[in-house]
């Protein structure tokens, strides 16, 4: 989940939809973020490498769309509709998430489990 | 004498024991009456019988009871008494009065004879250059060219510098000395004997030169005895610099530790001989140390001899089968064996009885808090504008001391007893205390500040200042300097100091410059949002 600078940035990652919920005149996807190039990497609890300044999901909603759609705690968001957060700041992160004008969100997201399971799956076969 | 604190006791004569050193309590005069206390009966006729024995056992307390049941039996079968005798020395107390005499001739001898020394080399000193400039007006006056501006403004500087150097030289030499040390000041015995060359070698051209030849030029003369007396002047900057500069500056850290109870300090201290620095050691000594209480040691003592008296070796084999070395290891190391394979509960009692100690020692400490502030609310200082008071009820501090004290002497008396410096405390030496403090408006806390913790042994009497000699035991030569790794040991009549040095270590400092305006901060930041 680290990257290399320079060299481009390869995970596995779990494709996920939420639909928003209309609450009231707001649309809630139900859960939090973290993270981000302008905050401090070295407390995201989430994170394996703690210089990574990534999105990361902290809180999810119980029953929530978020659960339903299968977003677990402690993913990392790679692409919120096409749109990178790798390298983005918090506060364009959260835009990116919530624009009035859509109503779904297709999430891709990484997370450990995801790379041990490819990796016991392939054997002994090394990941680029 | 120090008067006994039992205020509710009353006796008539009273007698010690003669010959006899109670070990531990060898100054303790008081308690030794109350020693004598409680086996009066059977020693003489004329002490009277105590009425109130104090409450609290003293420590060695067992040893006392043993002698009293084999008092009781002594006194019903003789009938001899003894007289009471007012004064009677123990044995430490005769060895320490003759070495008082044999000692003291020797180095008042020896101190005679330095101060005559260093009065006759100054005397020589001093009247050298005058000696110089009056010679050639008394030896050939008619030769001698007149005395021109220039050599009388020599004159005036000739008086000047020798007033320097005689004030100088009071300063330095003639103050009143500190201690008698084992060995001669070796830089002084330098410098008087560089003086004494230098004014022999000045004498000698003199009188080869200028008496001899008879010289007119009165000016050369005036300016030989100037540049004698500059050079004088640069001696004794030596001098102070020898003496007195080169050993400010720190190079060693002695640590001092007292063997009977391992108190220890550390001093830093410059460039000296062993003695001198021995001598350092004394004077912080006496500053910093706690004072030495013998009453404390016994408890640790006694557990020592319990240890040795548990065990005895018998030897089944007999006499006279190896040799008497060979038997004495294997006792030793079996008597070793034994002891650390024996259940030793001795700790389980220490615990326990350092516990109850604590306890007890801070119960009585809050009562006598308590006494004492009370006390102190009784008096109060009188104002300038009160009306004026009968004279009977107007004190002075001692008698305001007297007035309060015996509210607060039983708290007092019986703290002391428990942390065991009752015989570092008279009750004459207490009221004076209290005197003082009342005097100088100090608070009751102030007050009890000198019983509450053992001070350093400035704070107690004269007589407590014990072994005002010392012995300088050292493997290196006293007057060697002092060396990383030098040990030597203070010796004074009841305990020791052993004192090792360490030198200082060379410091490399570098710098590191730091620009103010490097200082900058951001706020950590750690948002959740939530979507």
């Amino acid at each position: 989940m680290s990257f290399v600078p320079g060299q481009p940035v390869t995970a596995v990652v779990q494709r996920i939809e939420i639909q928003k919920l209309c609450q009231g005149e707001n649309l809630i996807l139900g859960f939090s973020i973290g993270g981000g190039i302008d905050q401090d990497p070295g407390q995201n609890p989430f994170s394996e490498d703690k210089s990574d300044k990534g999105i990361y999901v902290t809180r999810i909603t119980p029953g929530g769309p978020a659960e339903v759609a299968g977003l677990r705690i402690g993913d990392k968001i790679m692409q919120v509709n096409g749109w990178d957060m790798t390298m983005v700041t918090h506060d364009q992160a959260r835009k990116k998430l919530t624009k009035k004008r859509e109503d779904v969100v297709r999430l891709l997201i990484t997370r450990k489990s995801l790379e041990e399971a490819v990796k016991h799956s392939k054997g002994s076969h090394p990941r680029q | 004498a120090s008067v006994a604190m039992d205020t509710e006791s009353t006796y008539s004569g009273y007698s010690h024991y003669s010959g006899r050193s109670r070990g531990s309590h060898r100054h303790g005069e008081r308690s030794r009456d109350r020693h004598k206390s409680r086996s009066k009966d059977s020693r003489s006729e004329k002490s009277v019988t105590i009425n109130t024995l104090p409450a609290e056992p003293l420590l060695g307390d067992s040893s006392l009871r043993g002698e009293k049941v084999q008092d009781d039996n002594w006194g019903e079968t003789t009938t001899a008494i003894t007289g009471t005798s007012e004064h009677s020395l123990s044995q430490e107390d005769i060895v320490r009065i003759t070495k008082d005499l044999e000692d003291s001739v020797g180095l008042d001898c020896r101190h005679y004879v330095t101060r005559s020394i260093a009065v006759i080399l100054g005397l020589l000193v001093f009247f050298t250059p005058l000696a110089f400039l009056v010679l050639p007006h008394i030896l050939w006056p008619e030769k001698l060219q007149s005395c021109g501006t220039a050599c009388e403004g020599l004159f005036i500087s000739v008086a000047f510098k020798l007033l320097i150097l005689l004030l100088a030289v009071w300063a330095l030499f003639f103050r009143p000395a500190r201690a008698g040390l084992p060995r001669v000041f070796v830089f002084r015995i330098l410098l008087a004997v560089l003086v004494l060359l230098f004014v022999i070698s000045y004498w000698l051209f003199y009188s080869v030169r200028i008496l001899d030849s008879q010289d007119e030029n009165y000016q050369g003369i005036v300016q030989y005895a100037v540049s004698l007396v500059d050079a004088l002047l640069f001696i004794h900057y030596l001098a102070v610099v020898l003496l007195e500069l080169r050993q400010l500056q720190p190079c060693y850290s002695v640590c001092v530790t007292r063997a009977t109870d391992g108190e220890t300090r550390h001093y830093n201290l410059g460039q000296l001989s062993i003695q001198r620095a021995a001598l350092a050691v004394i004077e912080h000594y006496y500053c910093d140390f706690p004072i030495h209480n013998p009453a404390l040691l016994s408890a640790s003592k006694s557990r020592a001899a319990k240890h040795l008296a548990g065990l005895k070796v018998y030897n089944v084999d007999g006499p006279g089968n190896n040799a008497s070395a060979g038997i004495a290891q294997s006792q030793s190391r079996a008597m070793i064996a034994a002891a650390a394979r024996r259940r030793d509960t001795s700790h389980n009692e220490l615990y326990y009885e350092e516990a109850e100690h604590e306890r007890r020692v801070r119960k009585r400490r809050a009562r006598l808090v308590v006494a004492v502030e009370e006390a102190f609310t009784h008096i109060k200082r009188m104002q300038e504008e009160e009306p004026k008071k009968a004279p009977g009820d107007v004190m002075d501090p001692r008698e305001a001391a007297q007035a309060i004290f015996p509210s607060m002497a039983r708290a007092l008396q019986k703290y002391l007893r428990t942390t065991k410096q009752q015989h570092c405390h008279s009750m004459e030496s207490i009221q004076q205390h209290l005197a003082f403090c009342i005097t100088n408006n100090l608070t009751p806390k102030a007050f009890l500040e000198s019983y509450l913790t053992p001070g350093p042994t400035l704070q107690y009497g004269k007589d407590h200042w014990l072994g005002r000699r010392w012995t300088l035991i050292s493997e290196a030569s006293v007057t060697s300097g002092l060396k990383d790794g030098s040990i030597f040991l203070l010796k004074c009549v009841d305990f020791s100091l052993v004192v090792t040095s360490r030198k200082i270590p060379y410091v490399q400092m570098s710098e590191e410059y730091i620009d103010p305006k490097s200082h900058k901060f951001v706020l950590r930041l750690q948002s959740e949002t939530s979507v």
